[in-house]
């Protein structure tokens, strides 16, 4: 793992923890009153979330489609539970609706809607897809010579899609250091580990190969993550990707790494003790 | 219509694409994309004018799809070409989830459809493509029948906010139409012969067979309509109400397959409206092969004999 240059201090660190374990909370409430949804990679981008949305990105929640924001793209859109928990926070809309997710009166498909739901910069859910679009959207920023950036984040699983290695070489080819990417690399697909069902590695030699900068990191570590935006922001024609080191289902003890929570949702029970976790850990938050 | 003396020109309406590209390109937020058959589906023209807004992207339509996807958020103005039946078929999911559902501004230029293709036989002839890419939600279809009719669809296309399958032909077709009195609607079909007997409905290549047909028609007694369909989807409900009432029987023309093409367009308009016979001239549900274009669209019956012929089966059928 690269070391990181940055130290938040204590207050900021705690700032992150608390909006990230809100997120969480509202990721299981989102899904346990869905009865269905993807808890367990919503649980394992939740910090990079944190860190894009209340540090680095560059957005108008009063103008959700000013032309000069920076863009993020969930390229893994079936954790679109995250992103809304984290766009409600933000103040994109109002977090009452996040109850309402996958229901017929509301707003929050099942998948990202760039048409429905705002603050979302891509409808995304057919994964290797957003991955383009992202190209798509940095490209746009160097034609018109603009300097936002352009943030895109995808699944381990994911990488198994060909058109997620058409991106690659298309983003190198055009040199689009506006771009980064984000790989939530927690080990884990529908039907259990990427390295059994169909093993994209090793993914930071491909990567490098297809002639990306490289930079890996733990993904729940706030100070790291900022560190590697900030580099990535400083390599010239080049993308860069953050290869994040993640737990699927982390804070939540029982959905961590078990891939039976890709997709599943928890009964009330399990909801009780999900939400008695996070906010056992917020109290203890409050102590420090 | 072009004056019947002057003598025929032919162009293939990708050429005319390529062209219509070029002429309009000088709009700032004009993208276009390629996957390495630029000097085939002509978006070379364009690059020759503009390369700094010219991106090939490869051996890779997938990617293309989604990313022209991307640079339509960002407000521009995307064509993405490449054999239509890579661009229909291989990227079908790409054009409903990235571009389709989102309905961004990204315009598909499918060159090489039907079988008119010729030699490159059937895995390089897209047959299904108007049936598949009609049945996605948001997607504006356009066949064009000629060079200027191509010309006034780019146009629109760049005026139209929204997705759009351009279907064009490599094959050179005579100019119908004339530029200097040619009007273009989208949405809208053109009458090219009033009749009242029966009607002719045709799009791309196999408008000029139906007015081939027509003349043939004409010289045995029967007074045919023939009508030029360019926009597939939205079609024209009210025309083909029109025709149906008038002249009681309707014969389609497409070179495409039989399901859910032109001839399923039109006959779910009359069956829900006004009930009369329908005859399709189309491909009988099978594949193309290699051969020259005209032995093929006389194989596949795909002329104005065909067309005649599928006009008196209807007119029997008329009550
Ligand atoms: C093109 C496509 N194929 C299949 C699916 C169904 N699907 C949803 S999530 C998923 C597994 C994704 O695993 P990964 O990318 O590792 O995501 P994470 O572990 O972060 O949840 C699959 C196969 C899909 N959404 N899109
Ligand atoms: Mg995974």
């Amino acid at each position: 793992m690269d070391n990181s240059n940055v130290v938040l201090d204590k207050q900021k660190l705690k700032q992150f923890k608390k909006i990230a374990t809100t997120i969480r909370k509202h990721i299981i409430e989102e899904v346990y009153h869905a009865a269905s949804g993807h808890p367990g990679g919503s649980l394992s981008c939740t910090d990079i979330l944190t860190v894009l949305y209340f540090h680095e990105m560059r957005v108008d929640v009063r103008n959700p489609q000013w032309p000069d924001r920076d863009r993020f793209v969930l390229s893994k859109g079936h954790c679109a539970p995250a992103l809304y928990a984290t766009l409600a926070e933000k103040g994109f809309f109002p977090a009452e609706e996040l109850p309402k997710f996958r229901s017929i009166d509301s707003f929050l498909q099942g998948h990202p809607s760039m048409k429905d739901v705002p603050g979302v910069d891509m409808s995304t859910g057919s994964l290797g897809q957003g991955f383009s679009a992202s190209v798509g959207m940095a490209l746009a920023g160097k034609l018109d010579k603009k300097d936002y950036r352009v943030y895109v984040l995808l699944g381990d699983g994911e990488l198994e899609e060909g058109q997620v290695w058409e991106a690659s070489m298309a983003a190198a080819h055009y040199k689009l250091d506006n771009l980064t990417a984000f790989l939530d690399h927690n080990g884990l697909q529908i039907d259990g580990k990427i390295t059994d069902v169909m093993s994209p590695e090793p993914v930071v030699e491909k990567f490098a190969a297809f002639g990306w900068n490289t930079i890996v990191i733990n993904a729940h570590d706030y100070e790291q993550i900022i560190d590697a935006i900030s580099k990535a922001k400083n390599v010239k024609g080049k993308p860069t990707i953050i290869i994040a080191e993640s737990i699927k289902g982390k804070g939540v003890s029982f959905m961590e790494n078990e891939a039976g929570w890709h997709g599943t949702a928890p009964n009330k029970e399990q909801r009780d003790i999900a939400i008695a976790e996070l906010d056992a850990f917020l109290a203890k938050l409050e102590v420090e | 219509m072009a004056d019947n003396n002057t003598v025929v020109k032919k162009i293939a309406t990708r050429e005319a694409y390529g062209n219509a590209l070029a002429e309009f390109g000088g709009d700032e937020r004009i993208v276009v994309l390629d996957a390495d058959l630029s000097k085939s589906t002509k978006t070379d023209t364009f690059k020759k004018k503009y390369p700094e807004r010219f991106f090939n992207m490869g051996i890779a339509e997938a990617n293309m799809m989604s990313v022209a996807a991307g640079l339509a958020s960002c407000g521009k103005i995307v064509f993405a070409s490449t054999f239509a039946v890579f661009a229909a078929l291989r990227t079908c999911e790409q054009i409903r989830n990235s571009i389709g559902y989102p309905r961004l501004n990204v315009k598909i230029g499918a060159t090489h459809a039907g079988i008119s293709v010729g030699e490159d036989g059937a895995s390089h002839q897209a047959v299904e493509d108007i049936g598949v890419i009609r049945s996605i939600p948001n997607m504006t279809v356009i066949c064009p029948a000629d060079a200027v009719e191509t010309r006034h669809a780019v146009k629109a296309a760049i005026e139209h906010d929204g997705p759009v399958y351009l279907r064009l032909g490599r094959l050179v077709v005579p100019v119908l139409f004339d530029e200097s009195n040619y009007k273009f609607e989208l949405g809208k079909g053109i009458v090219l012969k009033e009749g009242s007997d029966v009607t002719v409905i045709a799009t791309g290549l196999m408008v000029h067979e139906a007015v081939k047909a027509g003349e043939m028609l004409e010289a045995e007694g029967i007074n045919s309509r023939i009508i030029d369909i360019h926009t597939i989807k939205p079609i024209d409900k009210e025309l083909i109400i029109k025709a149906a009432k008038e002249t009681g029987a309707i014969v389609t023309a497409e070179e495409g397959n039989v399901y859910g093409g032109l001839g399923s367009a039109v006959a779910e308009v009359v069956a829900e409206n006004y009930p009369v016979p329908v005859k399709y001239v189309a491909i009988m549900d099978r594949f193309g092969k290699s051969g020259k274009p005209a032995p093929l669209m006389k194989e596949y019956g795909l002329t104005a004999e065909d067309i005649v012929a599928k006009v008196k089966e209807a007119m029997k059928m008329k009550k």
